[in-house]
């Protein structure tokens, strides 16, 4: 039981950081029904954006996760301006492949600049300790990044939820001519929607370099896959979906290394994929929707 | 108030409108009638900035509307309700209804209207925290019509307002119609049941193919041999 208990602790920190990279996913796809597969590699920039704000500037893990959103944000609109903007009308496949471009020069060009090889994370920004509850132990930074992750995410249900521009999200994502008709700008809508999707998986990536303290120019790839992986599993498009999703994920991931099953951990990931496609492709939250004609 | 000349609008290869003129004065309700096809719902597109003219020229109040963007074409007091009424699924019916009021600041204009449309809809304010996606179909063309007329418009724009409703509702829709004049907004109504919108129009336009073949008041129209035999079944 102990043994749960603890893989399960371990498992929602983990879950935390790829619910906020699932969220950027089933945002985008939300709105313009593109497969962000540049997404990953936000989070690996904002991995490395969080790295330099740490050892070059000296600041903080707090200052270092806000400055790493907000390039991240602005990285995502610039490249939604650049790469997916021109084919908003192209057939999505165009788009798609195009996201795989991206993510691909996204790799390479940080890989050209700061080298192939893996950097360490300095982790004497971290306050050091281990809650212990019966024999669950619970790291401070575990338990930093689960309340970072959930503060996101209630911010970002506020802003979705509560707010005007989080109103024209929704409406720009149900129907985009309808919202246009309102008075919505849909391109602004669109940039914000990357701007917010972005700065969560720059967030997460500062997140993810703590945790395992080392970052490297590729270090989006599989965390990316897996988080559209949770933003399917949880029923892409919808916003509480990937936050169940990225936990899932998560926790199932720490359960199985937990239990032995390390070299089949990613590959369970994966089986998950192909049962919620054979089984239920609108994913757990989503309703089976009749396409209009 | 509304002019619309020799107006083109193309789909690709497809030539929907071929040189359509008409005018909405205020006041009036106006109705495009015609078969599916004929281009009058690229028409109302075209005026509320959905789709571009490809030649033409749309005039409000001696203002161009050609080169605006939907949103500004918005801002000068027109609102559209589109054909399949397009309600926010997902979004609840008040604010669906709050959408209709976008780029309004004026809060207690707002709150006032909210109020206006509840009275005149009182099934909405019933199901306001719904989804609006669990409406029935006369609910939700209540919905995209309160939605519109949060806006505040001078010209209401609507598409097919009657379309898929059973005849009782059909009837409300276009006393609600009748009352949205009124009360000083001028409609441009687009209607397959031609007879209906003949009955509640100043002035109307039968399209065919692009262009407009007939143009005259509702009751000329209505009693016109030719249309009754290709428009309203003999």
């Amino acid at each position: 039981m102990t043994i749960f208990l603890q893989q399960l602790v371990n498992g929602l920190s983990l879950g935390s950081i790829f619910a906020l990279v699932a969220l950027g996913y089933t945002m985008v796809y939300g709105i313009i029904k593109l497969i962000n597969f540049a997404h990953g590699d936000i989070y690996m920039v904002g991995a490395y954006i969080g790295y330099f704000v740490i050892t070059g500037l000296h600041l903080g893990v707090v200052p270092a996760i806000i400055i790493a959103m907000a390039a991240c944000a602005l990285l995502g609109v610039v490249i939604e301006k650049i790469a997916y903007k021109p084919l908003r009308h192209a057939s999505r496949i165009t788009s798609l492949i195009t996201a795989i471009g991206v993510s691909l020069f996204l790799e390479y060009t940080m890989q050209y600049f700061m080298g192939a090889g893996v950097r360490t994370m300095p982790d004497d920004v971290l306050l050091e300790g281990v809650l212990q509850i019966g024999g669950v132990s619970i790291t401070y930074t575990q338990l930093m990044i689960f309340v970072i992750a959930v503060l996101l995410m209630l911010l970002l249900q506020f802003i979705v939820k509560k707010t005007k521009i989080g109103k024209a999200m929704r409406a720009v994502s149900t129907d985009p001519d309808a919202a246009q008709l309102m008075g919505i700008n849909v391109n602004a809508t669109i940039s914000y929607t990357f701007a917010i999707g972005s700065a969560l998986a720059g967030a997460a990536g500062v997140l993810v370099g703590l945790y395992y303290n080392s970052i490297s120019p590729l270090m989006g790839m599989t965390p990316g896959l897996k988080a559209f992986i949770a933003a399917v599993f949880g029923g892409i498009g919808i916003i509480p979906g990937a936050m169940m999703g990225g936990v899932s994920i998560g926790v199932l991931e720490t359960l199985v290394a937990g239990y032995g099953g390390s070299l089949y951990k990613d590959a369970v990931v994966y089986v998950i994929l192909i049962l919620i496609l054979l089984i239920k492709p609108s994913g757990l939250l989503g309703k089976n929707e009749k396409e209009k004609v | 108030m509304l002019k619309v000349e020799n107006l083109h609008v193309k789909y690709g290869a497809i030539h929907a409108v071929k040189g359509i003129d008409l005018e909405v004065k205020e006041g009036e309700i106006v109705t495009l009638i015609g078969a599916n096809g004929a281009g009058k719902s690229s028409t109302l597109k075209a005026i509320s900035g959905l789709e571009k003219a490809a030649e033409g020229s749309i005039t409000f109040n001696g203002q161009p509307l050609n080169k605006l963007s939907a949103r500004n074409i918005m801002k000068l007091g027109i609102s559209h309700v589109p054909e399949g009424r397009r309600i926010f699924a997902g979004l609840t019916v008040l604010e669906n209804l709050e959408m209709g009021a976008y780029l309004r600041k004026d809060k207690a204009g707002i709150k006032e209207d909210l109020k206006k449309v509840y009275s005149r809809f009182p099934i909405l304010e019933k199901r306001s925290r719904q989804d609006a996606a669990t409406l029935s179909g006369g609910e939700q063309q209540m919905l995209a019509m309160g939605r519109a007329l949060m806006a505040k418009p001078k010209l209401l724009l609507l598409d097919e307002p009657s379309m898929g409703l059973a005849p009782i509702l059909v009837q409300e829709i276009f006393s609600i119609i009748q009352d949205i004049k009124a009360q000083g907004t001028t409609v441009l109504l687009v209607e397959q049941n031609a007879r209906m919108a003949l009955s509640i129009a100043d002035r109307g336009y039968v399209l065919e193919t692009g262009k407009v073949v007939y143009a005259g008041t509702g009751e000329e129209l209505a009693e016109s041999e030719e249309i009754a035999k290709a428009y309203l079944g003999g």
